[in-house]
């Protein structure tokens, strides 16, 4: 018997198990255990299976929500998987970084009114997604080879999705990665407790299942350029998703004492590079006792929460904006206040004290109140006269944002972009460039992981069309 | 994985290794370096190539051994391998044509202006090299060096090999024009170091620890004479996304491993790079004593 709405409607939104605050805080184990199969049940019984499905409206990638709902519900996980896996490639990782507070969940039906919850889409696509890699074989198929081949530039999930993508239609893709490790920002920025490593690992071990070579240590616009990828290499398109690494600091007095990190930096050491096991991993990190982090965004709950777990007694991010403003996810705001990061909101840093011995000693703020709304909405903050005050502090992490890096754009001069340096595209993903697509956050800024899928995947279907057209390099 | 085909012990410190590393070797200019990691646990560290054989799909590296990770490479032998090397990376040299170039080299740096002296002669300049150290033992790649300079001064602090006094020492008696009109009345078949002598310095290279390229640099600032230093702040990603190597030229940020290595000597606030480069010391030791003890212990 299915259940009505009525009853539907009386079962709460179940609680994502986590491990304790101060437990968690002090390693780097994921912090969310996941569902179990009857809390995942539970909770798709939360789905009113709606006619016109809102939700769905606000997944990027347009996932049939309720058809994945109804078959967790229904116990079928094998088939929810199947159609999740059908318009995402990662659902792993999207059901763990996705904002879907902003996204599917927003829309949700069941958000609305005063106390209205939206269903967990988020938890459960983590649920099948981890189901998934342990019970199903999802290696996808992948047509006769075509002949054709592909550079992707960047192994973040823009160019995974992408990747994986064109393998399927019977390309031959290579991706070249910068660094020693594929997986971009879900590998060098995002933490383990929050993303662990071993779900990027598995996506990339498909992929190279599928035929997808993935080359590290080369760095285009260095190694290679994108016309010697073209003209020289032999490949027939190239797809760009080298990302916005490209740190932005403040431009304060004192940013270069020593104790002042880029969050970039920081997260690479301990992420990418695994200081937080050192001595074991040579690469060394500064272990502050008073740790300040200066943002708002994810990238500073990450750092904030990485200070904390590195033995900091305390650990502060220090936002201009109020709560309201903070771009962060919710669930990573209310996991920082768990584990007992302090707030520091409405302040902005006007310079870095030091000592003698050119340390980094405190953090110099001003008080902030929220002003007239400024072009993107927000209110804007401004300083309030004379409430300077510091933060005592020996690390100082900057997590104010990234740019585009230009690298690889100033050595591809006919590549068109944009005033801030971002690489231009129209609908398909197209550049100025015959040949050449680009997506995820060069091409939008900083953007998000689903986002920069959604980039790839459609890149893949552009370069297809693309492709098809014409004689592959090797016939020509 | 990348394949170390040869070895070489250049001194009791300084090693240099030719490795397999095809795509690196291809665009490799003089002035570029590589990022290395020697294994899964390894540190990410920059290193200047040598020289590259494009046709072979070779570079090479000279290494001095300083810390952990220097010291575990210099380990190394042919038939070894190293896990990533990543690159070409920086700027290339900027080549100046000059009537007199000099290049002052001391310790790792040393190993840093060493490919830049064919180059520079290649392009037509007379090139004398400028290497010290504290004791004989300390001048690396003199050898080397009197292969691909027209001059080679050797200096030791203590006197107990070549010149006696720093690198600085030596190099305020070559832009010293007092002492090029002494020597240019000396018959040049006299004299091996007149045609370096008689030529006024108009460019100088430099590479070594800071201090040492500081003084150079103040040296030259008064004379006028365009210097040219290599920067060795700590590095990570070497690609401009960590911003860690930066350093301030002319009061502003740049980042090292892509705005550079190179800049322009009388520009650099070197204090800075100094005090930037102390920020793991308490780490490097420890690393450094955990590694002697574990050889301790398997021997
Ligand atoms: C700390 C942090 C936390 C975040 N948290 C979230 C979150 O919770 N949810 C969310 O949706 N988004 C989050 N984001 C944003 C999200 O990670 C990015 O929007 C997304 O990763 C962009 O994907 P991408 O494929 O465009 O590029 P990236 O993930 O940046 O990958 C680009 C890759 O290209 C490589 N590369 C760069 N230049 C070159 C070159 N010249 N040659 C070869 N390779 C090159 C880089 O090394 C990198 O591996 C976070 C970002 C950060 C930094
Ligand atoms: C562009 C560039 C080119 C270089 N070329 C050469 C070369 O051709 N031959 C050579 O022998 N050395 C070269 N170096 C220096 C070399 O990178 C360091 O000696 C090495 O990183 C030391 O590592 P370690 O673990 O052995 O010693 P550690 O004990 O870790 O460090 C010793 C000192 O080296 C510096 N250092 C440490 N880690 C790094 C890092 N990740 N990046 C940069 N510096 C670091 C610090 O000043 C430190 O105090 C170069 C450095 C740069 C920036
Ligand atoms: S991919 Fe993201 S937005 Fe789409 S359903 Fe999953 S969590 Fe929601
Ligand atoms: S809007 Fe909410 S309740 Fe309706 S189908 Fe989507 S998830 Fe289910
Ligand atoms: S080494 Fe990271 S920006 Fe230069």
């Amino acid at each position: 018997m299915p259940l009505t709405a009525r009853e539907r409607m009386a079962i709460a939104r179940q609680k994502m198990p986590e491990r304790a605050p101060d437990v968690r805080n002090r390693d780097f184990h994921e912090v969310n255990l996941g569902y179990h199969q009857s809390l995942a049940a539970l909770e798709a019984d939360r789905c009113l299976q709606c006619k016109d499905s809102k939700c769905v409206g606000g997944c990027p990638v347009g996932i049939d929500i309720p058809g994945f709902l109804e078959r967790v519900s229904a116990g079928d996980l094998k088939g929810a998987a199947e159609l999740l896996l059908a318009a995402n490639a990662l659902p792993g990782i999207t059901g763990r970084v996705c904002p879907q507070e902003e996204q599917c969940e927003q829309l949700c039906i069941r958000a609305k009114g005063k106390n209205g919850q939206p269903v967990a889409i988020g938890h459960l696509e983590r649920f099948v997604a981890d189901w998934a890699r342990e019970n199903l074989d999802i290696r996808q198929l992948v047509a006769p080879p075509t002949g054709y081949r592909v550079a992707v530039v960047g192994s973040g999930p823009a160019g995974l999705t992408c990747s994986g993508e064109l393998a399927r239609k019977g390309h031959d893709v290579t991706v070249f990665e910068a660094l020693h490790q594929p997986g971009g920002v879900l590998t060098y920025g995002i933490p383990e407790f929050r993303l662990p490593n071993h779900i990027i690992d598995a996506e990339v071990d498909r992929l190279r299942q599928m035929g997808v070579k993935i080359v590290c240590n080369v760095v285009i616009g260095r190694t290679f350029t994108i016309d010697e990828l073209l003209k020289e290499e032999g490949y027939d398109a190239v797809f760009v998703a080298n990302g916005a690494g490209l740190p932005v600091f403040m431009n304060i007095p004192g940013e270069n004492l020593k104790g002042v990190y880029s969050a970039n930096e920081y997260l690479t050491r301990s992420n990418l590079m695994r200081a937080y096991e050192f001595p074991r991993f040579d690469t060394p990190i500064i272990r502050g006792e008073r740790v300040a982090v200066v943002g708002g965004g994810n990238v500073a709950m990450d750092s904030v929460r990485t200070a904390k777990r590195l033995g900091a007694k305390e650990a502060t991010l220090v936002y201009r904006r109020s709560r309201a403003e903070m771009p962060a996810r919710v669930e990573e705001v209310h996991h920082a206040e768990d584990e007992g990061i302090v707030f520091e909101l409405l302040c902005n840093p006007i310079r870095v004290l030091g000592s003698e011995d050119g340390w980094v000693r405190g953090l110099q703020c001003v008080r902030m109140e929220l002003g007239e709304p400024d072009d993107s909405g927000r209110r804007r903050p401004v300083p309030i006269r004379g409430s300077e005050f510091v933060i005592d502090s020996d690390l100082v992490i900057m997590a104010i944002g990234t740019r585009a890096n230009p690298l690889l754009t100033s050595t591809t001069p006919d590549l068109k972009l944009n005033k801030w340096g971002y690489i231009e595209v129209d609908e398909a993903g197209a550049t100025s460039k015959p040949g050449v697509y680009a997506g995820g956050d060069i091409a939008r800024g900083s953007a998000t992981v689903i986002l920069a899928m959604g980039d790839g995947k459609r890149a893949a279907a552009s370069i297809d069309q693309y492709l098809r057209g014409r004689p592959p390099t090797s016939q020509r | 994985m990348f394949r170390i085909l040869d070895a070489r012990q250049l001194a009791s410190d300084v090693k240099c290794f030719r490795i397999d590393a095809p795509l690196v070797a291809r665009h490799r200019q003089p002035g570029q370096f590589v990022i290395i990691r020697l294994s899964e646990t390894g540190e990410r560290i920059p290193l200047t190539m040598a020289n590259a054989d494009r046709a072979a799909g070779t570079i090479e590296l000279i290494v001095k051994a300083i810390g952990k990770t220097t010291r575990e490479l210099c380990k190394k032998n042919a038939g070894d391998t190293i896990s990533d090397v990543m690159g070409p990376l920086g700027n290339p040299t900027e080549i100046i044509k000059a009537a007199h170039a000099v290049l002052v080299g001391g310790g790792v740096g040393t190993a840093v202006i060493y490919p830049l002296a064919q180059t520079l002669r290649d392009g037509g300049s007379f090139v004398s090299a400028i290497t010290g150290g504290r004791t004989r033992e300390l001048v690396v790649l003199e050898a080397e060096l009197r292969n691909v300079c027209d001059v080679v001064y050797a200096c030791t602090d203590d006197g107990s090999y070549g010149f006696r006094g720093t690198v600085a020492d030596k190099l305020r008696e070559l832009i010293d024009p007092a002492r090029r009109r002494r020597e240019s009345s000396i018959a040049p078949e006299r004299h091996a170091n007149a045609g370096a002598a008689c030529r006024p310095v108009e460019v100088v290279y430099c590479a070594g620890p800071v201090p040492m390229m500081k003084a150079i640099a103040e040296l030259t600032r008064p004379a006028g004479i365009k210097t040219i230093v290599s920067l060795n702040p700590i590095m990570v990603d070497g690609t401009g996304m960590c911003g860690g190597c930066r350093v301030t030229i002319d009061g502003q940020a740049k980042f090292a491993c892509v705005d550079g290595p190179e800049f322009d000597g009388h520009a650099v606030n070197f204090a800075e790079l100094a005090d930037r480069l102390t920020a793991y010391r308490v780490q490097e030791k420890l690393a450094l004593d955990r590694m002697e003890h574990e050889c301790d212990m398997a021997t």
